[in-house]
């Protein structure tokens, strides 16, 4: 083939921004682009995960990113042998993730089928069985986690060890206790991936035939006929609207919008709210901010500010006459409706075919749903905690000078940190770390604010010309249209395109956020522009008029989220938030996907 | 069936008029197509705008009690159907022996109270309802005379016994001879409805006419009475509606220069231009839009089968109870062409997920070969 003109930059040719020169030493090897390999590397095709890691990449959190592609790949490649789809491979460019997958050559695809049919066939024919199983394990591994601490190394070895003839010290258990913590979160990732391929290849099945049938369909309509309705993941919204329910049902609408606790469990009915205040925590206040697997994301169980922000905004829509519990049965009746319509203008002979995939698709789609509450809060959030424990011993050890100092190392170097550390102890001098770490700690720090001060290239290279992954369309949206647009995005003038991800159409004036951390500068009826959503974000649903991500399927977090708050939004758009700026009036069109700038 | 309700049948089958709540669609024969169909509307809940109906039997009654049945039999027997001058100088002889003859005391005063029971000199619309029109393949419509506009009693009456006579228009004539359908077979009913002082107004399809994508509600709109639409003396808004999530998908919103308006002196509809700011703006709201996909989705839904609705919004209504359905009727086209399909069969259960899994590398690996 001849050397054509890229459709996106090399990676090679993209610059480091001035003052994080030295960006690639917060990452290992194998996660950059090697000088060696680049007339090989510059044939692949990655494109910025900024779903999952909407910022520049904290080093120590760089392992989530290894440990959920090595966990998925693993399931594809090795488990299910999935005929067309291997794993993913991952690259930083200037702090950002990119990933590519791993396509299965045309030719190797068939002799696959067989295999895969046996073994993902028994997952299916086995599924509510598998899946209790996996409820197990994961409770078992939270427990597991649960149990690990992170203390200073006391003085002395113990006498009773001495009397006992134990012949080791404390610091085989605080080592053995950070290979406890990454073994369980290893085996949590596993857990994540065990289902989700099969869930997602199911409902991609479905999808493919409903699209077959009525190829205008919109694909919110698809999901929409699989969409759980009590799911797990709207139970910690719903929990808040409860408390707020309840802070009006005693009386308390003053005092718990006051959100002080203190003042709430003083006053008269007090002690009743706060006992269901404390009831809902475990393990529904697990809930992140963020996507909940990163170290930066915020748990509503370490900041109660967060949970009783948006119990108040509750409280006050109560008080304005809103009803806030979900109607559960309206919801299933509303599913069955747009399945019956549907199915109704199929010519008969097809709607035995779709019967059968519905049912299948709605076998899996809890998990698919769910799971995510299960991992990426409530797992996610045990081992974080977990790590700041540990980073605090460290911190007070004089390794760094803030809590989370921990967060801008490596794991690999958080092994020498932990050697150094324990034979400081063992020796009775004084570990090096405190005088090699903190002023690396500050440099890291200031290159992620730097690097995270300019949006990632949406991709690299060039697209191949047709994706043959499945699971690539279906978990980030990535299409030949998509990659087409954000090619386009740069020339174009007033609007953007993207997924019609929640139908509607809407006006309104638009605040750009890039994390959670500036929600509540949310007014009334704006559009909210962001790289990307969280579930978690629901209560500020109520009172906006919108959403627009930069990236995101039909399936993503933020598209399922809207479409249970009859929010448009307009996901995948590439290059929304940093081409639309706060205050821009925007019109959102959820129905066709389309965002225009009107002033 | 009870003894009440086969007086009630008899009564049915004896009067002249009928309202719409009392018709069904069993009712082709009494009040034919076009009021069976309002019947229907209103039983389903889908407004039209007030009116009722004549009966069959009145037409009947009429030619019995007239005694020109035998005349016009006679005049019959001189057609030759292959003649463009026989067809036009026959048929003519038929209406104007139509028109000559004054219609009946009884018939007359039945039609009188009706109209009065609807208010005070309201300007209806007098239609005919013929029972052998509407059937999908038989797709005449058009054929009888619409009298739009007609104020007082004694118009009303008049233009009844005009669409009765309409009904030896010469192109019906020559269809009915085409078809083999016998003269006397046909009876004519007529429906006498307020007439809507539309806004806005136009046809829904319950299917996308571009290509019968049964998923989507296409809806041309235009300003004032909507004949400009079926005409095509404008060239509509359009609306491209999602059939089970309602939602607009796509609109084309045109210029719309000239509508017919109805003008109370002149007692009829005047085609006006559009002032310039109107012209190029909406002709419905997207509220609006919605609305009329819903009634024409209730329609489809009560009828069966795609349909092809006229509707218009009341200037005169309040909002939200100014929409009415003016008729409906099943869509033709892609109905028909909907049952030369063919079928393909579909894997299932895991091999379906394979063959979902595979298609994008079968589709790379055929874009290899060509």
């Amino acid at each position: 083939m001849d050397k054509q003109v890229s459709m996106f930059p090399s990676p090679y040719d993209i610059p480091a921004p001035k003052g994080a020169e030295d960006w690639q030493e917060m990452y290992p090897y194998y996660m950059l682009f090697q000088p060696g390999n680049r007339e090989a590397e510059e044939q692949e095709f990655y494109f910025c995960n900024n779903q999952h890691f909407p910022v520049p990449t904290r080093p120590f959190d760089s392992m989530i990113l290894e440990y959920t592609a090595k966990t998925l790949g693993q399931y594809n490649t090795r488990q299910w042998i999935v005929p067309p789809a291997n794993g993913i491979e991952y690259r930083y460019i200037n702090g950002y993730a990119y990933l590519r997958m791993i396509p299965v050559p045309l030719e190797d695809i068939e002799a696959r089928v067989p295999k895969f049919l046996e073994r993902a066939g028994h997952y299916f024919g086995n599924w509510d069985t598998l899946l209790e199983n996996w409820h197990t394990k994961v409770m078992a591994e939270i427990e597991a986690m649960e149990e690990i601490t992170f203390t200073p190394l006391p003085d002395e070895v113990p006498l009773e060890w001495v009397h006992e003839g134990r012949g080791h010290d404390q610091t085989t258990e605080f080592m053995a206790n950070f290979d406890h913590m990454l073994q369980g979160l290893h085996r949590t990732w596993q857990l994540h991936f065990e289902f989700l391929n099969l869930g997602y290849a199911a409902y991609l099945d479905f999808f493919t035939f409903v699209k077959e049938q009525f190829p205008t369909i919109p694909e919110q309509a698809i999901a929409k006929m699989v969409q759980g309705i009590d799911s797990v993941l709207f139970r910690p919204d719903e929990e808040l609207k409860k408390l707020a329910n309840l802070a009006v049902e005693l009386g308390l609408n003053d005092v718990v919008k006051g959100g002080d606790l203190a003042a709430i469990a003083a006053a008269p009915n007090g002690d009743q709210w706060m006992a269901a205040w404390e009831a809902a925590q475990d393990p529904w206040f697990n809930y992140s901010t963020g996507s909940g697997i990163l170290s930066s994301d915020k748990r509503w169980i370490d900041h109660f500010d967060i949970p009783l922000s948006f119990i108040k905004g509750y409280v006050e829509q109560v008080e304005a006459g809103k009803v806030l519990i979900r109607p559960i049965e309206e919801l299933a009746a509303e599913r069955d409706r747009i399945v019956e319509e549907y199915r109704d203008m199929m010519d008969p002979e097809v709607q035995e075919a779709f019967d059968g995939k519905l049912g299948l698709s709605r076998l899996v789609f809890p998990y698919v749903e769910d799971h995510n509450f299960y991992i990426e809060h409530w797992s996610m959030g045990v081992f974080w905690r977990k790590a700041r424990e540990l980073s605090k011993v460290l911190q007070n050890a004089g390794f760094w000078e803030e809590e989370d100092g921990m967060f801008f190392v490596q794991h690999s170097e958080l092994r020498d940190i932990l050697f150094d550390y324990c034979n400081a102890w063992a020796s009775g001098c004084a570990p090096q770390g405190p005088r090699y770490w903190p002023e690396k700690i500050a440099k890291r720090r200031q290159m992620l604010d730097i690097l995270g001060q300019e949006r990632p290239i949406p991709a690299v290279n060039n697209p191949p010309e047709v994706i043959t992954e499945p699971f690539t369309v279906m978990l980030w949206g990535i299409t030949s249209e998509s990659i087409q647009r954000w090619a386009d995005a740069g020339k174009s003038d007033d609007s953007l395109k993207g997924m019609a991800a929640s139908p509607g159409v809407v006006e309104g004036k638009a605040r750009v956020l890039s994390g959670p951390e500036r929600l509540d500068e949310l007014q009334e009826g704006e559009i909210l522009v962001c790289p990307v959503t969280a579930p978690s974000w629901a209560p500020v649903f109520g009172k906006i008029g919108g959403v627009v991500t930069d990236i995101g399927g039909i399936m993503s977090h933020a598209a399922i989220v809207c479409r249970e708050y009859g929010l448009p939004a307009v996901t995948g758009t590439g290059f929304g938030s940093a081409k639309i700026e706060t205050g821009m009036t925007l019109r959102v069109n959820g129905d066709t996907g389309s965002v225009e700038i009107v002033s | 069936m009870t003894s009440n309700a086969n007086e009630l049948a008899r009564d049915r089958d004896a009067a002249y008029v009928l309202g719409f709540d009392e018709i069904s669609s069993n009712d082709h024969d009494l009040v034919g197509g076009k009021c069976a169909s309002l019947g229907e509307m209103t039983q389903a809940g889908v407004a039209v705008p007030p009116g009722f109906a004549v009966t069959t039997t009145a037409h009947r009654a009429f030619l019995d009690a007239s005694g020109i049945q035998p005349k016009i039999d006679a005049l019959l027997e001189t057609l030759d159907a292959g003649s463009t001058d026989s067809l036009a100088s026959v048929s003519g002889a038929v209406r104007d022996l139509m028109m000559s003859h004054p219609m009946m005391d009884d018939i007359a005063q039945t039609l009188r109270a009706a109209y009065a029971a609807m208010g005070d000199d309201l300007p209806v619309a007098v239609r005919s309802s013929a029972t052998a029109e509407d059937l999908p393949d038989a797709s005449f419509a058009g054929q009888q005379d619409t009298y739009l506009w007609v104020v007082g009693a004694d118009e009303v009456v008049e233009k009844v016994r005009s669409c009765w006579a309409s009904m030896f228009a010469d192109r019906a004539v020559k269809y009915r001879e085409d078809n083999n359908i016998p003269h006397s077979d046909v009876l004519m009913s007529v429906v006498v409805q307020k007439m809507v002082n539309a806004r806005s107004s136009g046809v829904a399809m319950t299917l996308d006419p571009s290509n019968g994508d049964r998923t989507k509600i296409s809806i041309d709109a235009s300003w004032g009475l909507g004949e400009t639409v079926v005409s095509g003396e404008v060239t509509p808004d359009n609306f491209l509606v999602e059939k089970v999530l309602l939602s607009v998908v796509d609109r084309t919103v045109s210029k719309k220069q000239v509508e017919l308006v109805p003008d109370l002196v002149s007692k009829t509809a005047v085609m006006s231009d559009v002032p310039e700011e109107r012209a190029s703006k909406p002709s419905l709201s997207d509220d609006e839009v919605i609305a009329v996909a819903d009634l024409a989705k209730r329609l489809e839904k009560q009828n069966r089968c795609p349909q092809d609705v006229e509707w218009a919004i009341d200037a005169d209504a309040p909002e939200g109870a100014n929409l009415f359905a003016l008729q409906s009727r099943p869509e033709t086209v892609w109905s028909r062409k909907a049952k030369e399909k063919k079928t393909s069969a579909h894997s299932m259960g895991l091999d379906g997920i394979v063959g979902a899994l595979l298609a994008p590398a079968n589709a790379a690996k055929a874009a290899k070969k060509t």
